[in-house]
């Protein structure tokens, strides 16, 4: 009997795209199995500069990962915490979400989100 | 002019753990914090939530942790400016720093930490374009003194915590308590909540939801604000007041420090981590959160430890060429410079008969 790969069982990366706060788009590749949420795939990639996104450290304290998402794609729904803090943030559109609510899953592939600007 | 051994920028876990080591050597600490109160982010940011990888700590509240240091480092009588930003920082002849605050208090040192975590927490000013005319003409975006609302009319804006048990305190103090937030819900604890409900429902606090502060109206102090209403219909209307209050949280910025010629990287500052956590400029260290170097992590723990080997080359400083060897404390106990001792027990030495 082959002994049993964990790498066999690994779930896929996804593709995801993030614009930055430039305008630059970033095509990557998230993890969906280390229980990573967008803010800290942005900061994994660098996407911005340490200090400005993360800053609570994922507790939807402080909205600076907030985000606009430009894709279709089905996200788990707004908990009031992210709700009421989205409700005091600055820049909010239609389209904002805080990134460090997203946990990502294999159901994101082709996700697309714009960071919102620094605040 | 205060004068100190060490003076450390930051009064959040690392700097409060830096009293107690630098003490052990006999160093005395003053501490600067652009926050009111001790803790850094563990009081202002999340005090009630738990932190579960503090050594020895299975479970432990941020405001818990930061109660706990003040009660380590106590007996070392430390020394804090408080509600004050380090604002500059002069080199002087004779090696030692004077750093001065936006308040225009002096400190003087031999050897400066800098322990500033993110950086100050600057509070959030909302997008209203003539706000920044007002401030500290009726506009504040900090309670720092309940009693000059005494018998004014107060607006308070902004949905969170803070908003919250402000309008709470203010409707026993000020003549009038205006609670405008751009949501119907609040976000608080539930006491708060149900405070600000029944403080409604006895006409203590006029709230005005869901609503936005779009401009302030005055001449030289503020005498107005112009509210705009979402419900059913949009209108607007004036709100007449003495103070207007917006509550919007805090973002930290590294702010001054920025510009004190320190190596930056990744908006901290880079330090020597093979030895001892000094920054480009000697005499100046940098620990916890605020620093950088390959590897770094910014944790608590961390910045415990590097506050500890910070301390050792501190001393080293102080009282260049004096000798001192590691003691521990379980043997050596721990001298208070307020003439408290604290000592292990002494173990009983008896024969039975």
């Amino acid at each position: 009997m082959f002994p049993h790969s964990w790498k066999l069982i690994m779930e896929q990366d996804i593709n995801i795209t993030i614009i930055d706060r430039d305008g630059v788009k970033h095509q990557i590749e998230a993890p969906t199995d280390m229980a990573m949420n967008l803010m800290e795939i942005v900061r994994s990639y660098e996407l911005a500069p340490e200090g400005t996104i993360g800053i609570c450290g994922g507790m939807a304290m402080c909205a600076s990962c907030q985000c606009y998402i430009l894709s279709e794609t089905e996200l788990p729904e707004m908990q009031d915490d992210e709700e009421a803090m989205l409700s005091e943030a600055f820049d909010v559109k239609e389209n904002s979400r805080l990134g460090c609510q997203i946990q990502m899953t294999p159901e994101m592939e082709g996700l697309e989100v714009e960071l919102a600007p620094e605040s | 002019m205060i004068t100190t051994d060490i003076l450390i920028i930051g009064a959040g876990p690392t700097g409060l753990f830096t009293v107690f080591e630098a003490g052990l050597l006999k160093l005395k600490c003053h501490l600067i914090d652009a926050l009111p109160q001790q803790g850094g982010q563990c009081t202002e940011l999340y005090p009630k939530k738990p932190i579960y990888d503090i050594p020895a700590y299975p479970e432990i509240l941020a405001g818990d942790l930061t109660d706990k240091l003040m009660e380590q480092c106590k007996q070392f009588e430390p020394g804090f400016t408080l509600g004050e930003r380090a604002e500059t920082i002069e080199k002087q002849e004779d090696g030692t720093f004077i750093v001065t605050t936006n308040r225009g208090t002096k400190h003087q040192a031999t050897v400066v930490a800098i322990a500033g975590g993110l950086g100050s927490f600057e509070p959030r000013k909302p997008l209203i374009h003539n706000i920044t005319d007002f401030e500290d003409k009726g506009v504040e975006y900090m309670i720092k003194e309940p009693e000059m609302y005494r018998d004014k009319h107060v607006v308070i804006a902004g949905g969170g915590d803070s908003a919250l048990d402000w309008s709470i305190f203010l409707s026993d103090v000020a003549k009038s308590v205006t609670l405008i937030h751009r949501r119907n819900e609040f976000r608080g604890h539930l006491d708060s909540v149900e405070k600000v409900q029944e403080l409604k429902n006895k006409g203590k606090i006029n709230l005005i939801t869901p609503a936005e502060v779009v401009g302030i109206v005055g001449d030289d102090k503020v005498k107005a604000i112009v509210v705009k209403q979402a419900q059913h219909i949009e209108k607007e209307f004036e709100v007449k007041c003495e103070h207007f209050i917006p509550l919007f949280g805090l973002s930290p910025k590294l702010g001054p420090i920025a510009n004190w010629g320190l190596e930056i990287e990744k908006n901290a500052i880079k330090v020597d981590n093979s030895l001892d956590y000094q920054t480009n400029i000697p005499g100046i260290f940098a620990i916890g959160d605020v620093n950088t170097y390959p590897g770094k992590l910014k944790l608590i723990l961390c910045g415990f430890h590097e506050a500890t080997l910070m301390c050792q080359s501190a001393y080293k400083i102080i009282n260049p060429g004096k000798r001192y060897v590691l003691k521990y404390t379980t043997v050596a106990g721990v001298d208070g410079f307020d003439g408290s001792r604290k000592e292990a027990p002494k173990a009983v030495v008896k024969a039975f008969d």
